[in-house]
């Protein structure tokens, strides 16, 4: 009697066109499933994916926004894939961002009101960038002097610096002239960014991000410390007998990563709203979503283009499904969620191979 | 005098075993799912699907306890997810929990998307149990609840004695530890983490429906505020011990009565008491921080294969 086996091989060349295509597949697979959840719930999923798709990457109107958003999705990203590249799970973003908004609010209503705006501008982003990079410093010496589990405690720095943003503008920094709304007063015209002429592109942080992403990748690759950064992420033990100083490699990995989500930050703030405001509407969870493009570009800088683009767009998907659909915008993280799960479990594939082997019962025999 | 005082210690502990029961349950079920070997980080994901499926049916049929089992299985549901990701499709535990985050949050948004602000017109309501709540304060303090606390009272020694004193709990750490060697034996390590996992799940959505059922009775997006982060950090600063989440649990909810103690005096002095709002944030961090040198000095680490896909023959 013949029988089929199934075995499961590990594989460790893999060919280009699957690494490719796998990933695609994935996304599709989480697309149909939260397709069915619509259905489920009574959404049509067929006229939800036209208006998402179709307005975010088909009309120049949502294009224009894509590029909005993609903004501090790729600062936020670029930071990241430094720290994941050492293993050192930042899930801080959000957190790091929102003080850089402070770090910018602080400059533009209180510290440098007045001052014109070759000396404001780039004030807030060096600030921006400061403030996020402390923040984060706090889980990066934590964890490296004392072993604290670097994910909680950044979380929990975004509720605290959530927090913060909320004490602000309900406390000290509620405007004077916004109608008692628990919000700042608005940035001085010096303290605002330039904008290309219709979108709301703020191109300084644009260029920022976009000067960074051959600069971070080659800082990965070609410089030392980018060299024991991958080293440390790979085997932390290794490293440590290669005379790799682990505090080192933490407080870098971290000061980047929460330094550039702070200058997104910044943007966010000085580039769009020009206030601080509710949290909430700062960030459209530029810091979560930033985890999932970082992990779909394998933690490349080259490929965050592509990825950003494609959550960019997502988001003003989000934006556009609560408009027309009447649905929480919230409902953007299902998409987000099942495409993360859906991608890290499409890894499988490229990691092992399944062979359906057909064998006798003899053969059987042997095997077991 | 005296009365008032003891009024308010039996109120003070009364209000922080409320507000630590959800991270307890949750920790609780995280405890035998790390202890196991699988980390589920997708905890606030899952809470949030057990609060607003447990609120969406005991608002529709005006009974709590209905809403408490959709919860439940609710949260083992995502609990299965989990662990056919992790352990079948053998995938990065840390990205997987994450995802599951995101999932909750968006479904739960999508679920609950009519029912914001609504109020349960039936939540929970506390029982007292008779004789042992004429206790002088602690009567009032720990025997003046609802149904969902009690349950805790009975999973936390109950869950305590399955890991340390059966053979069921010695293979559950077996299987945590030295996954291979608990295989060598004839222990089934899939079963053992897919069982485990599941039941983490439905304890974080019994902890979500305890949210929106009793604790605050209502749906509102984000409902759980981080609740289910804090317990991942509970699990480590009670260094995988239901004996000593029970006491991180309750340290943690005094930390909501705080906020409500401190909003006068701050008040009084000028400062907005919305600053109030970072201290479980940071508590949680300074309670890592603790548990993080008790550790060192006990020199007891997570389970050794905590977050490590098992493979036979690898």
């Amino acid at each position: 009697m013949k029988k089929i086996r199934i075995r499961v091989e590990r594989v460790y060349e893999v060919p280009l066109w699957l690494r490719i295509v796998i990933p695609i597949i994935a996304i599709l697979v989480a697309l149909s499933i939260v397709a069915i959840i619509f259905l489920i719930q009574g959404i049509n999923p067929i006229i939800a994916y036209a208006e998402i798709f179709h307005d975010a990457f088909l009309t120049t109107y949502g294009i224009k926004f894509n590029v909005v958003k993609l903004i501090p999705l790729l600062l936020c990203s670029l930071g990241l894939s430094v720290a994941f590249k050492a293993n050192v799970w930042n899930i801080g973003a959000e957190g790091q961002l929102l003080m850089g908004a402070i770090a910018a609010t602080w400059i533009a209503l209180f510290k440098l009101k007045g001052y014109p705006s070759y000396i404001v501008i780039p004030a807030m982003y060096v600030l921006g960038f400061i403030f996020g990079a402390l923040w984060a410093l706090i889980p990066a010496l934590l964890k490296a002097k004392f072993e604290v589990n670097e994910i909680i405690t950044t979380l929990m720095m975004n509720y605290i610096a959530m927090k913060l943003v909320l004490f602000l503008i309900y406390g000290p920094w509620r405007g004077t002239t916004t109608w008692k709304y628990p919000i700042t007063d608005e940035f001085p015209a010096e303290a605002q960014l330039p904008l290309i002429p219709g979108t709301l592109i703020h191109w300084p942080s644009l260029l920022i991000a976009l000067i960074l992403v051959p600069v971070i990748y080659l800082f990965l690759k070609k410089t030392k410390i980018g060299y024991e950064i991958s080293v440390f992420g790979l085997n932390p033990n290794a490293a440590r007998y290669a005379g790799i100083n682990k505090t080192k490699v933490l407080v870098i990995v971290m000061l980047i990563s929460g330094g550039l989500a702070g200058i997104a930050g910044v943007g966010e703030v000085a580039g769009i709203h020009h206030r601080l405001r509710y949290p909430s509407s700062i960030s459209s969870g530029y810091g979560y979503t930033a985890i999932i493009t970082t992990w779909l570009a394998k933690l490349n800088p080259l490929l965050l283009l592509p990825t950003t683009f494609f959550f960019g767009g997502l988001l003003v998907g989000g934006d556009v499904i609560k408009i027309d659909l009447r649905l929480p915008s919230s409902v953007v993280y299902l998409f987000n969620g099942l495409i993360l799960t859906s991608l890290v479990s499409s890894d499988i594939l490229l990691r092992y191979r399944i062979r359906l082997l057909v064998v006798g019962e003899e053969d059987d025999k042997c095997h077991s | 005098m005296t009365n008032v005082i003891a009024k308010q210690i039996a109120l003070f502990i009364n209000i922080s075993i409320k507000a630590g029961t959800p991270l307890l349950l949750a920790s609780l079920g995280e405890i035998y799912a790390e202890r196991s070997g699988i980390l589920n980080l997708g905890l606030e994901g899952i809470m949030l699907v057990g609060a607003v499926t447990g609120f969406i049916l005991a608002h529709s049929t005006g009974n709590p306890l209905i809403g408490i089992i959709v919860s439940l299985l609710a949260g083992a549901l995502m609990g299965l997810m989990h662990a056919f990701v992790c352990v079948t499709l053998r995938a990065n535990q840390v990205v997987a929990g994450l995802a599951l985050v995101m999932i909750g949050t968006g479904l739960s948004s999508l679920l609950g998307r009519s029912y914001v602000g609504v109020a349960l017109e039936k939540p929970l309501r506390p029982l007292k149990i008779p004789v042992l709540s004429e206790i002088p304060i602690l009567g009032e303090g720990f025997f003046y609840h609802d149904i969902l606390i009690y349950t805790s009272y009975v999973l936390v020694p109950l869950l305590w004695f399955i890991l340390y004193k059966t053979k069921v709990g010695i293979q559950i750490r077996a299987v945590g530890e030295n996954p291979a060697a608990a295989d060598s034996m004839g222990v089934n390590v899939y079963l053992i983490r897919y069982a485990c996992t599941i039941f983490g799940g439905s304890l974080a959505g019994l902890a979500g429906a305890y949210i929106s059922l009793a604790y605050t009775p209502m749906w509102m997006e984000g409902i759980t505020v981080g609740k289910g982060w804090i317990a991942l950090a509970l699990v480590i600063f009670a260094m995988w011990d239901p004996l000593r989440a029970v006491l991180g649990a309750y340290l943690f909810g005094t930390t909501d009565v705080l906020q409500y103690w401190l909003q006068m005096p701050l008040q009084r002095r000028g400062i907005d008491p919305s600053i109030l709002g970072t201290l479980p944030y940071i508590a949680t961090i300074i309670a890592l921080l603790i548990g993080s040198f008790e550790r060192i000095r006990k020199r007891i680490g997570a389970p050794a294969s905590l977050g490590k896909p098992y493979v036979r023959g690898e």
